[in-house]
């Protein structure tokens, strides 16, 4: 299964076991965790990760606060792409209340989500070739994140934690400029920018060693462990919410799904996972171009609220593609100005749950390579 | 196969198992069980021909003030369905059984649930605290939890300053 | 005669010799090469990395990031503290070596930020540590942390090094 066992039987070099601690301050953990790895040599027999270093409470943080004050909140679970997680919790909250959205609004909210998208699968593969020893690759990365930046902080004013989306709508109209300025980055990446990177590392030998045929999950165990998203798809499995439980108005858009076919080794191995991403870059841009050519001109952006703002008693489940996969939010109200209940479904909490199994007998520098392409952030597995 | 159907079908075959099957909003079914026949009805669900709900997308926990509850969300690629499991448990002695057996995915969801509310799974391969440190005292996500003032000689309290503030109910919208 | 002893005088008239205390040339060659410790905790490691990136590019000003504390000079807490991980970064802390500086980036390690309404976040990285550059923000633009680290520059060039201390 695994290149490091492939001719090299375990039990005729193993020796003594070692346990090695890894994190939770380490340069390739992607923030706080922690991995406690029970090594043969250089061969892992199993890494347990320990997470919690980042666990902040948000779950009953939102018992505390109204409905409305919980959505800066929901931009801290996934700081990375903090209007994906928005755009679920905002969803998730008018389904409940059964509020009506602006057509213009879900339109901004599509494009907002995309670009935000775009910048996380930039950290995403970024971190992945930086933790893999290819520094370069994620400089040029965080270059075009910054012009994601620039937009969003046209768009809304913040750079990284950008509160757009509100219950009932949006918080700000597109800025004169931004079109066109949007479309440039656009045609930047898919014409200029894929090309160069593709040019630089993807198809570079050393990186296509070090990812192909590692880590490899398989359909069945994905599914058994609930990894959803891009880790989903690049084990081959064509599901994306998006197209298959439309929210939003995606289902307004043409764009492809991306899988892992196992590019240079087996389905399902890092580098699927890997290539998976830069290509959804490209769909995001699609879908990007379409939505600002049939945005509608006029109409509001925002639909009023009453005052004091209260969901009627129930329950619901509504998720949503994150860029980690699918972000559930389960929402409790009793009737009234603050939630009941909200906890937050996210896919680096079950992509983590799956290190356990796919490290096994890998060697130690392997690890690194499959966490990064699990592409986890602490804080949505703490919350 | 639609949202009425389903839940007809579910109320016949499992009509001894389950409390009561209701919808829920956003295209969900709402499947309310005691929580001896958790395990049976999410096996049903799961290994059943016509259903195929092998996909388990969610597990949470619940304080509902005078009772506690498990929930389960379930979903069905083939029939493109969600299901949702839920069974009440006694606040006293919150035990339920554990699902790990049939979907590995959940053993960390159980144990964020233990962590946070102090539901006991039975049958649970690995139940220690995941997300809070070991030492920790109490379940942090039940109703009546006080905030700790201190937490191994660091000092937690907030500053009255905020208190004043916020003792006006939350204000801040 | 007296022009032999004016040592002082005759130096600064040199155009090749620069003049100046230890105190001073110790401090400027310290403040230039500010190593940080890569103390990426939540949101705002994003915005440091971003500062480490091309635009800001906070290597400019001597400071490159550093993965252990051994070699670190100044610890830039980029994030939310919980109190799962306060002791590790107290243990960071004084596994680096002095003289050593905080720059706590961000409400969250200023103060507890937004998650002053949790129970497990250390209102305020001070508490166990401490702190010489407060820098506000949620998060800090790229543009404010390379003013934080000016001013951790700032205080380094001032201090009095080699000074006997008076008793």
């Amino acid at each position: 299964m695994q290149r490091a066992l492939r001719g090299m039987p375990m039990s005729k070099y193993s020796s003594q076991e070692m346990v090695l601690n890894m994190g939770p301050h380490h340069p390739s953990t992607h923030g706080v965790l922690r991995f406690v790895l029970q090594t043969d040599g250089e061969m892992m027999v199993k890494a347990v990760p320990d997470v919690g270093f980042l666990h902040r409470g948000i779950e009953k943080i939102a018992e505390r606060v109204p409905w409305q004050a919980f959505m800066p909140y929901t931009d801290r679970i996934d700081y990375v792409a903090s209007v994906n997680c928005n755009l679920g919790y905002a969803a998730a909250v008018e389904r409940l209340a059964g509020i009506a959205v602006p057509e213009k609004a879900e339109y901004l909210r599509v494009i907002a989500a995309e670009l935000s998208r775009i910048g996380s699968h930039f950290i995403g593969f970024g971190a992945l070739l930086l933790d893999l020893g290819a520094v370069t690759p994620f400089v040029h990365a965080l270059r075009e994140r910054e012009t994601f930046n620039d937009l969003m902080e046209m768009l809304c004013g913040a750079r990284l934690t950008h509160n757009y989306v509100r219950i009932g709508g949006v918080s700000h109209d597109l800025p004169p400029g931004f079109r066109e300025k949007c479309l440039g980055f656009v045609d930047h990446l898919e014409h200029e920018f894929l090309e160069e990177f593709n040019d630089l590392i993807s198809f570079n030998t050393i990186l296509i060693n070090r990812l192909a045929n590692v880590g490899v999950i398989d359909p069945e165990t994905a599914n058994k462990y609930t990894l959803t998203g891009p880790n989903l798809r690049g084990s081959g499995v064509p599901f994306d919410l998006r197209r298959d439980e439309p929210y939003s108005v995606y289902d307004r858009f043409r764009f492809d799904i991306p899988v892992g076919t196992g590019k240079f080794g087996v389905p399902g191995d890092c580098y699927d996972r890997y290539w998976v991403r830069i290509l959804e870059v490209t769909e995001s841009c699609r879908i990007i171009r379409q939505a600002l050519e049939q945005m509608p001109g006029d109409g509001g952006i925002r639909t009023s609220l009453p005052r004091p703002f209260t969901v009627p008693a129930g329950e619901i489940y509504v998720r949503t593609e994150s860029p980690r996969g699918e972000l559930g939010y389960y929402l409790i109200s009793d009737g009234g100005k603050n939630p009941f209940r909200v906890k937050v479904r996210t896919g680096s909490f079950s992509a983590m749950t799956i290190v356990e199994t796919i490290s096994q007998g890998v060697m130690v520098a392997d690890l690194v390579a499959i966490i990064g392409s699990l592409d986890v952030v602490a804080p949505e597995i703490d919350r | 196969m639609d949202q009425a159907k389903l839940s007809e079908m579910l109320r016949q075959r499992l009509s001894d198992a389950v409390v009561s099957v209701e919808d829920m909003k956003n295209d969900d079914t709402l499947v309310v069980v005691d929580k001896d026949s958790l395990v049976s009805v999410a096996e049903f669900l799961k290994n059943d021909r016509d259903l195929g709900f092998t996909t388990l997308m969610n597990h949470l926990g619940v304080d509902y003030r005078d009772r506690m509850a498990v929930i389960y969300n379930l979903y069905s690629a083939r029939l493109r369905k969600k299901v949702t499991i839920k069974a009440y448990l006694d606040r006293e002695k919150p035990e339920a059984p554990t699902l790990e057996p049939l979907f590995p995915g959940v053993s960390w969801y159980e144990r964020e649930t233990y962590d946070l509310f102090g539901i006991r799974f039975i049958g649970h391969g690995n139940l220690k605290r995941l997300l809070l440190p070991e030492d920790w005292e109490g379940f942090p996500l039940r109703k009546d939890y006080v905030y700790p003032e201190s937490y191994n000689g660091i000092e937690t309290k907030r500053s009255d300053l905020l208190d004043a503030a916020g003792a006006a109910g939350d204000a801040h919208v | 005669m007296l022009e032999r002893f004016n040592i002082v005088g005759r130096l600064s008239a040199d155009p090749d010799l620069i003049l100046t205390t230890v105190d001073r040339a110790v401090n400027l060659a310290r403040a230039n090469s500010l190593w940080y410790l890569l103390m990426g905790l939540a949101c705002c490691s994003i915005e440091l990395m971003q500062t480490g990136g091309p635009r800001a590019d906070i290597d400019r000003f001597g400071s490159l990031f550093r993965a252990t504390p051994r070699q670190s000079d100044l610890m830039i807490v980029a994030g939310t503290v919980t109190l799962k991980m306060a002791p590790r970064l107290r243990r960071l802390y004084d596994q680096m070596a002095e003289p050593k500086y905080v720059i706590a980036m961000g409400s969250c390690a200023n103060c507890g930020g937004p998650f002053d309404l949790s129970y497990s976040v250390l209102r305020g990285v001070d508490k166990i540590i401490p702190v010489d550059v407060y820098l506000p923000g949620c998060p800090p633009r790229p543009e404010a942390l390379t003013e934080a680290l000016m001013k951790v520059q700032e205080k380094i060039r001032n201090e009095k090094y080699f000074l006997k201390k008076e008793a």
